[in-house]
This record gives C-alpha cells, structure tokens and sequence, in this order.
C-alpha cells in the first residue's frame, strides 16, 4: 500500500511492515480470547440447562406477566380503579416502614461494628500485623457471605420475624463497610497523629482528635451508601421469613394475587428511590461542607 | 535547659474558634445523634427486640457452630459440586447477556453521543426501574415464565444487572475525552466513525473490568437464588438449613467463600490485563 507521504519509501514501507504485524498480533489474541469466551458460553449453557427453543415459545409469557398484574381481578385495568388496586395500603405501607427500620438499624449496628474494628483493619494504625490479618478475614467473611445465608441462618437460631433480619443486614454491613472504613483511614494525613502521639496521648485519643475529624465525612457518606443497598436487601428479607415487606410481596407471587404484585412492586421501587434521592441529597451537602473547610 | 510550660491562654486569646467549639455545630451534633438514638430505639421496639429473644438465640446459634465442625458433605458432594457449577454458570451467562443488552443502552444513556434527550430520559428511568428492583424478585417473576430451573436464575441476574450495567457503562462514555471525537470528526470522519475510533477504543477496557467485577458479585448473588427455586446451590444450601444438617451447610459455605475467592483472584488479574495492555 502506498501511502502519501514525506518520508522516503523504504522507511514508509518498514514502519508499516511494524504496524501490520502489530494489527496481526492484536487480532490474533482478539480471535483466542473470543474463542475461549465461546467454549465457556458453550460449557455454562450446558451447565445452567438453557433450552431456547422453550424459552423462545414461552417467552410471550413474559410480556403477558408484565401486562397481567396491571389488570385486576375483574379484568379491568389498574388505573381505572386505584382503591381496588391499593386495596391493602395501609398494611403495606406498615411493611414498608418495617423495611426501612431493618435497613437503618442493620445499616447503624454494623457500622458501629465496622467503626470500631476499622482501626485494627487500617494498615496506618493497626497495632500489630496479626491483629490487622485477622480484622480484615472476619471483614471478608462477613462481607462475602450473602445476607440472605445469615438471615437463613438466624431464622432458624432466633425465631420468624424482623430480628434475624436486622442480624443478617447488620453482619454484612459490618463486612462492607469495615473494609472502606478502612481504605478511608489508611487514606488520611498522619502528620496529627504522630502529632497528638508524641504529646503523649493514648491511641483511642489519638483516633478521636487526629482520626476521627479527617474521616468521619466519608465515613457517614459510606454509611447511607450502604443504608440506600440495605433497604434493598431488607425488601427482600421477607422471601425468608425475616421481616418487611417481603413477606407480602412473594405471598402475592406465590398466590397469583396478580394486581397486589404490582402494587407492592411499585411501593418498593418507589420507597427505594426516594431514598436514593434523598441520601444522595444528604451526602452531596456533607461533601460540600467537607470541601468547603 | 529550661522547659517552658506553653502559653495556653495566650494561645486561647489568639484561636479562639479552634479552642471553643462553635457551639451551634456542636448542638447540630447533639441534635443528629439523639435522633438516631431514638429512631434506633424505637426502631428496637417496633421489630420486637428483646434480651430474651436475643439471648436464647445466641445460645441456639452457638449449639448449630458447634454442630457445623467439622464441615461435610454427607453423601452428596457430587450434588453439591454440579450445583455449585451450575452457580457459577449462571453468574457468568447472566453477567455476559446483560453486559451485551447494557452495551448499546449505556450509548443511549449517555450525554452527548447517540439520541437525543428525550431517549436518554427513557433508558435511565428505564435502568432505574430496574435497578429499584431485586434480583431475588426477578428471580421469582421469571420462575413464572420459565419455570423452575437455573434457565430462570440466569435471567433474573440479566435483567438486574442491564440497569447496573446502563448506569455504570453511560457514566464511563461520559467522561471518555472529548478530543480524538473532535479530531476524527474536523478530519471529515462520520458519528458512526467517532464511535468506532473515538470513543470504544478508550471505555471497552474500563467495561470490560466492571463487567468482570460484577461477574464476580454475581457469584454470591447466584447463591441466593436458588433459594426461591431459580437453580443453583441456593436451593441445597436452604434445604440443609431448614433440615438441620449443620455439618453440611458449612461445606456449602466454605465451598462458595472458595470458588468466590478463585473468581476474585482471576478477575482481578484478567482486569489487571485488560487495563494494563491498553491503557494510554
């Protein structure tokens, strides 16, 4: 190939020669990768017992559920009878309140946790690298875990009900935000601490005038972060008998009381984005006020 | 050598804020606290805590850790093997399917590049929908078109994840920089071309690493839908619970904190890959 050019031809020619070979190379381990990912998609379709000529005739059901539960038992259409459609309201809404408290008492129990032990986690201020080890596997065994297994779990151990699930959100929150709690302090400026230290004060006094005023911003931002994906988790904790709304939401499923599920289903999606909305709000004004120092 | 004691009061009178707390601040503080303090008290009471309850089942839960060692299988270590295979194939199939639904959505998502505003309005609200959606509950919703299987599992972590993935993928298109699109498009390039050369080149190695990060969280949320019935160790893992088989629930923990931490550790050399052969 000729290109235009104001270097001498022999040189054009070498350096393309470079850049097909290069192109080549590339394409080559484009076309590996791209078989490798074939043979797994093969492998895990075999696994996972995909049948798409079922699927294929099945999936109008999919578009006919969507539509079903926005019909009522008498046929009509949801909206022309909203009373009938929210028939259970007062109920629901009392579920909803029930998710929110799981979600805030789980979300504050474990970040009290995680406040504590994020100290021994950090690698700035753990007191001994066996104690460091050893914070941050509890961390990763709490964290790893889904909240679904413990709440499981604590059914069992602590009876049906919102307890169990106040547990299991407050032990992986515990896991989730011990490990950012402790990214955020081995991030800080240790200047006041050997500081405060060399003026004689104790470690927890170190943590409380040198640690604590640098994160505690983003320790909070973390913490409604988490607070936002816990009302999520506590909407589902009913699946398992562990309190909220939940509970009527698979009833429902489980039931065919078709219109209640999209009742409950837009009770949920609505309740969690106002409290996406609303603790975006809270964490951009803690962010201002952190910069604004 | 004399030791001088430090002039505290001089030191009061020249920083007076930084020596005496501001004391609206500091009633802002008290007031947050002892709201929290009384939500999470009232919250205690609502949900029916109590020493009694908490106490019985610590001493029930202390019993079933007892019971968990040493963890095995029973006799059904191939089961739990082919369902912990099935999990992961689920994680993996559901995360690819969504990754390439979310690919063209995250383009109309974005500021800037394809569509106009009123699309862009109508994929993220789209995307939002989905995402105030759990993963358990799309679970159950596609049992009912699928049937029970892990065909449904696999669906479920799909749609979950293109409103994960619209969200993330239009954010990373977002802060792509702007200046190969501008030099391709003054060189008498077309959209189509700026799209080609200018922005997937830079955002595939930043999606492909969510991706392969979310593969990952996949994994756990795969355990748990096989509880509702969508295929995968969920389903053995709540059977043992509910029948008291602690020796084996503790396999199938220790089986999925394994196969987790091998997922981890390959995607994160895979990501570590990807960004390090193609970063600039």
């Amino acid at each position: 190939m000729a290109i235009p050019s104001h270097l001498p031809q022999i040189q054009v020619a070498s350096l393309l020669a470079l850049y097909d070979g290069d192109v080549r190379a590339r394409r080559r381990t484009l076309w590996l990768a791209l078989g490798v990912l074939a043979f797994c998609i093969l492998v895990a379709g075999q696994v996972s017992e995909i049948d798409l000529p079922k699927f294929l005739t099945n999936f109008h059901s999919f578009p006919n559920y969507i539509l079903r539960i926005f019909f009522l038992e008498s046929g009509a259409v949801v909206f022309s009878d909203v009373a009938e459609w929210f028939w259970g309201l007062k109920k629901w809404l009392l579920h909803i309140g029930d998710t929110l408290l799981i979600a805030y008492l789980g979300t504050l129990i474990g970040a009290l946790g995680a406040f504590y032990l994020s100290f021994s986690a950090a690698a700035n201020l753990a007191k001994s690298p066996t104690r460091r080890f050893i914070a941050r596997r509890i961390l990763e065994f709490c964290r790893t875990v889904p909240e679904l297994v413990f709440a499981l779990i604590f059914v069992v151990a602590f009876g049906l009900g919102p307890v169990p699930g106040v547990l299991a959100i407050a032990i992986h929150t515990f896991g989730a935000l011990g490990k950012l709690f402790a990214e955020v302090v081995e991030n800080i400026d240790m200047k006041p601490v050997e500081g405060i230290l060399a003026g004689g004060a104790t470690r927890w006094q170190a943590i409380r005038f040198a640690v604590v005023p640098q994160v505690l911003s983003n320790f909070a931002s973390y913490g409604l972060l988490r607070f936002e994906i816990n009302v999520r988790g506590a909407s589902v904790m009913g699946f398992v008998g562990a309190g909220g709304i939940g509970q009527e939401l698979i009833e429902a499923v489980r039931k065919f009381y078709y219109s209640d599920i999209s009742a409950i289903l837009l009770l949920i999606i609505g309740t969690v984005i106002l409290i996406d909305l609303g603790t975006e709000h809270i964490r951009r004004r803690l962010l201002s006020a952190e910069t604004g120092r | 050598m004399k030791h001088n004691p430090p002039d505290l009061a001089g030191i009061r009178a020249r920083h007076p804020h930084l020596m005496r707390p501001d004391p609206t601040s500091r009633l802002v503080t008290i007031g947050v606290v002892a709201v929290m303090v009384a939500l999470a008290g009232f919250a205690l009471m609502r949900l029916e805590f109590s020493f009694a309850r908490l106490g019985s089942g610590m001493v029930q839960l202390v019993t079933f850790l007892g019971l968990m060692v040493p963890p095995s299988p029973g006799a059904y270590a191939l089961l739990f093997l082919h369902a912990l295979a099935e999990t992961v194939a689920i994680a993996f199939l559901g995360t690819l399917l969504a990754a390439l639904f979310a690919f063209p959505l995250g383009f109309l998502a974005a500021r800037g590049v394809l569509g106009g505003a009123v699309l862009r309005f109508i994929t993220r609200r789209f995307s939002d929908t989905i995402r105030g959606v759990d993963t358990l509950i799309w679970a159950l919703i596609w049992i009912n078109v699928v049937g029970l299987g892990p065909f449904a599992g696999v669906l479920a972590i799909m749609t979950s994840d293109i409103g994960s993935f619209t969200k993330l993928f239009s954010e990373a298109i977002e802060a792509v920089d702007h200046k190969p699109a501008e030099g391709i498009l003054s060189a008498g390039g077309t959209k189509l071309h700026v799209l080609r050369f200018g922005i997937i080149p830079p955002v595939l190695p930043v999606l492909l690493s969510q991706v392969l990060y979310y593969f990952e969280s996949n994994t756990r949320s795969a355990t748990i839908i096989g509880i509702v019935g969508a295929g995968g160790i969920g389903l053995h893992l709540a059977e043992m619970i509910r029948t008291y088989e602690w020796d084996r629930v503790a396999f199938i923990i220790l089986m999925v904190l394994v196969t987790v931490a091998l997922i981890d550790f390959a995607s994160t050399r895979l990501r570590l890959a990807v960004a390090g052969t193609r970063a600039p």
